[in-house]
């Protein structure tokens, strides 16, 4: 191997110049995918500085240009074709001339742009220098490979190097979530894949135009690789336009303030924003937090799998520890690539904790990363990550909650402790001939529909926005409507008691009843944990959110139903599903995890979306706030007493403000009388090992160890031998039912 | 001088105490697991996340799964107001989640004024209306 050979000097120069232009195959290189900092300042940044250093100067420079970034966003939103463009799940940014994400736009998703610095240092790198490509004005790149540098698969960015005078001086990217990709399912986030391969398009950065022209011949053959060529190529166009965009915004910016100080700004933008971090660290106190997760499942079958965090943070850094998670799944899609979890919690800091922070990657400079290699949040390269989100969300939330435990102490806050936001995509992907004979693949927006979590002294927003993008929208039920052939019959009605109860309570999720209507080949899917095990857990005494399961009416054609005994039909999930008002048709409840799946005409597809956390001891609530979820539909009797102990008159909904007092008090001695203190609670309550009733993996009480389904056996973080290798979930019911049957023929033999 | 360092658990940095928030009953070292000193309960997750769909026809209900999921909960021992909530699979060990170095802690404190009560954090101010 030639990592061994002992090479010294000249020699080794010359051996690495041979090396690097006879490599046969340039895979996403590690010294640019493990670094999240700032690159070096380099010396024509250093030169610059030196003759623009005045910081407002430099501060109208830099609002200048995103003033221009703000422009191009509008633009992505606005003439973008994917849902995901339409409902803000898209961003634009400029990156430094090193590649360094500096100025993100003020909307939009922050992981995204996050991730672009990587392909742009992988272009600079290899392409910059190889006569085969090389990189001229009026190029524009391609990437949709996670691996090289992007959340999943699923998003597309574009990116255009600046020139100045024959040299490059910043970089502009546009990154939009597509979609489709040509994966083994439509809507380009197969929970199928159990290989890379069956993951869709697999874009290295390469270059896709020249002279701001796109070449057809590569699109062509884009457009022939996913299931919606007339997408691919139209948001191919509009990223162009929007990177072009910023390119003249940054033209006019030098042109006005000279080049030294449009380089100097996007350069000391990073910068400040490493300094202001660390200061901010630095009033944090010292200390370490613990918060552990599990999700419940692989998408192919529920198991317990367990995201582990320690958050560290001593002077101006912070730690996270994410060692004793989960091993990786080496034929499941619900691993997330490193780079993704890093991305994700530029996004926490950057819009739930210092939403006052220039959105740019110096933000991460001051945090370091630890994990186990391989492990479900950093897979191996030939591992599938298409639904990263499955566990990236997780890891997410554990930071949200682990961080809010550091800053409520502060005496000085840059935006209000939270409970956590509900993280789940709980929504419908979809695909097939829509009523206009074009084929599409892609996602309702109600993904954006998250609930918020509650606040020390105000309740959580309902389906407010996604943990990854703080403003974004859920889209026109009736816009949606003309475009596809389904419809949502329930559509955006708040589900009553599914609420994270607390002193302040989480924003709830609405629920959705999907019927198709107008189509021979139209189906759906679903990918969405949380259904044995909840999403998100509250704060400070506050509780998570529910599960969430999907419920299905088949048998039943809904719309002659609606047509000839409309009264016959409920609008509610729980109506529907307990009072069974069709007679012949079959009710059924499963995971969130269904398979691209041929809907009939009319038969029901049902799910809620998630609640965010609450807020401290439910006991605590106002009975006034209380009866007004009352008033409003949100809760139910029963949660009014046996959550929040009020006690009202069911008619008026007037509360007995003497006798609610009385029952919260005896609700408290109760609590006292039925604990344990811990010490004595832990001794009967702790097991040395996972009961062994659900597979599990991840570490238990050592994070150096983790299990990998079976509970007697432990193996060392990073290191599992045979590596993890599910069984095709068929195989298991085939199995499974041929021991039946052989049990069967063997009693019928008797 | 007091440090509001949960909702529900203040620090005592001259005693280098745990206290709860309600009622400023001592719960232990600061440099040791708050959970010490409190009350716990395991609670089945249905008892709290209530089935919404009927449980003795359908799997899936919306309450968490018992044999997946536990809810413990951790109480004032005297004044019963609920502290943290955990959700655990059976049997896994409580989180030592709050960890802090105290020494740091009283060091920024002593350049800092007490405070009366926690600070929240900046005022909602809705952006203008343009459109
Ligand atoms: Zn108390």
């Amino acid at each position: 191997m030639g990592d061994d050979m002992d090479i010294t000097g000249a020699a080794s120069g010359a051996v690495d110049a041979f090396l690097s232009e006879t490599n046969l195959y340039l895979a996403p290189d590690p010294v640019i995918m493990n670094n999240h900092g700032l690159e070096p300042r380099t010396a024509y940044e250093d030169e610059c500085i030196s003759k623009e250093s005045d910081p407002v100067r430099l501060e109208i420079v830099r609002e200048r240009i995103l003033a221009g970034v703000n422009e191009s966003f509008e633009m992505l939103e606005n003439m973008g074709a994917a849902p995901g463009a339409k409902w803000g799940d898209c961003v634009s940014a400029v990156y430094t001339e090193s590649g360094d994400l500096s100025l993100a736009s003020s909307g939009g998703v922050v992981i995204f742009c996050n991730l672009v610095q990587y392909p742009i240092k992988f272009i600079r790198k290899y392409w910059s220098k190889d006569k085969t490509v090389g990189i001229n004005e009026g190029d524009v790149f391609i990437v949709n490979d996670a691996r090289y540098g992007q959340a999943h698969n699923t998003d597309q960015s574009m990116m255009m190097p600046v020139f100045h005078e024959g040299k490059i001086v910043a970089w502009a990217g546009a990154t939009v979530h597509e979609g489709e990709n040509g994966a083994i399912e439509p809507g380009g986030m197969p929970s199928l894949a159990e290989q890379i391969w069956d993951e869709g398009l697999k874009m290295s950065p390469f270059k896709v135009a020249e002279n701001y022209t796109l070449r057809r011949d590569l699109v062509t053959f884009l457009q022939n690789s996913v299931r919606e060529p007339k997408l691919q190529y139209a948001d191919m166009k509009v990223k162009m336009y929007v990177c072009r965009r910023i390119e003249t915004r940054i033209h006019e910016a030098i042109a006005e303030y000279g080049v030294e100080a449009v380089v100097a700004a996007l350069r000391m933008n990073l910068e400040d924003t490493d300094a202001e971090v660390r200061r901010r660290l630095k009033e944090w106190p010292d200390g370490t937090v613990r918060h552990s997760w599990w999700t419940d499942g692989t998408l192919r079958e529920n198991v317990q799998i367990k995201i582990n965090l320690e958050l560290t943070k001593k002077g101006d850094e912070l730690t996270f520890d994410y060692r004793g998670s989960s091993p990786e799944f080496t034929n499941r899609s619900n691993n997330s690539l490193d780079i993704t979890v890093k991305g994700m919690l530029a996004q926490l800091f950057l819009t739930f904790i210092w939403p006052d922070i220039p959105r740019n990657q110096g933000v991460l400079a001051p945090v370091n990363f630890i994990f186990d290699n391989p492990s479900v949040l950093k897979p191996g390269f030939g591992t599938p990550s298409a639904q990263s989100m499955m566990t990236v969300f997780t890891a997410w939330s554990a930071g949200q909650v682990a961080t809010m435990k550091f800053l409520y102490s502060n005496p000085h806050k840059y935006t209000r402790v939270l409970a956590p936001w509900f993280n789940m995509i709980n929504t419908f992907l979809f695909g097939g001939l829509t009523q206009h004979g074009e084929m599409v693949g892609n996602v309702c927006a109600d993904i954006n529909g998250m609930g918020g979590g509650a606040l020390a002294d105000r309740d959580g927003e309902h389906g407010c926005a996604p943990i990854f993008a703080t403003m974004s929208d859920i889209g026109e039920q009736e816009f949606i409507e003309e475009e596809v052939p389904f419809i949502q019959i329930v559509s955006k009605k708040m589900m009553k008691d599914n609420q994270g109860f607390g002193r302040q309570r989480g924003g709830m999720g609405y629920q959705m009843v999907l019927a198709m209507r107008d189509s021979d080949a139209f189906g759906f899917m679903l990918t969405a944990m949380g259904a044995k095990f909840p999403n998100i857990p509250g704060l400070f005494g506050g509780y998570g959110c529910p599960t969430y399961p999907l419920a299905r009416i088949r048998g039943v054609n809904v719309f002659e139903i609606l047509k000839n005994d409309p009264a016959s039909f409920r609008y509610s999930i729980e109506e529907l599903m307990n009072e069974r008002p069709f007679p012949d048709a079959q009710y059924s409840t499963h995971p969130m995890t269904l398979g691209y799946t041929l809907a009939q005409r009319g038969e029901l597809y049902m799910i809620a979306q998630g609640t965010g956390g609450g807020f401290g001891d439910p006991l605590e609530r106002a009975p006034a706030d209380v009866m007004r979820d009352m008033d409003e539909g949100l809760i139910s009797d029963d949660v009014a007493w046996r959550i929040y102990r009020v006690v009202y008159n069911k008619e008026t909904l007037h509360v007995d403000e003497a006798a609610t007092a009385k029952a919260r008090d005896e609700a408290r001695r109760e609590r006292i009388a039925k604990s344990k203190p811990f010490d004595a609670f832990c001794k009967e309550w702790v097991k040395d090992k996972p009961s062994g009733k659900v597979p599990y993996f991840g570490s238990w009480d050592d994070k150096t160890m983790v299990h990998a389904g079976d509970p007697d056996k432990l193996h060392p973080a990073g290191q599992v031998v045979p590596p993890v290798v599910m069984a095709h979930p068929l195989q298991v019911k085939i199995d499974k039912l041929e021991a039946e049957l052989a049990e069967c023929r063997k009693s019928g033999n008797r | 001088m007091k440090v509001f360092f949960t909702a529900a658990l203040t620090i005592d940095l001259d005693k280098e105490t745990w206290e709860c928030a309600g009622c400023g009953h001592e719960l232990g070292s600061a440099r040791d697991n708050y959970k010490k000193g409190l009350l716990v309960r395991d609670r089945e997750p249905s008892e709290i996340h209530a089935p919404v769909l009927d449980a003795e026809r359908y799997e899936f209900t919306f309450a968490p799964d018992g044999d997946w999921c536990r809810i413990l909960e951790y109480c004032c021992p005297e004044c019963g107001r609920l502290a943290e909530v955990e959700y655990l699979p059976p049997g896994h060990p409580p989180a030592h989640d709050i960890d802090l170095d105290i020494d740091a802690l009283k060091t920024q404190w002593a350049a800092r004024e007490p405070l009366s009560e926690p600070a929240l954090g900046p005022e909602f101010v809705a952006p203008p209306h343009s459109h």
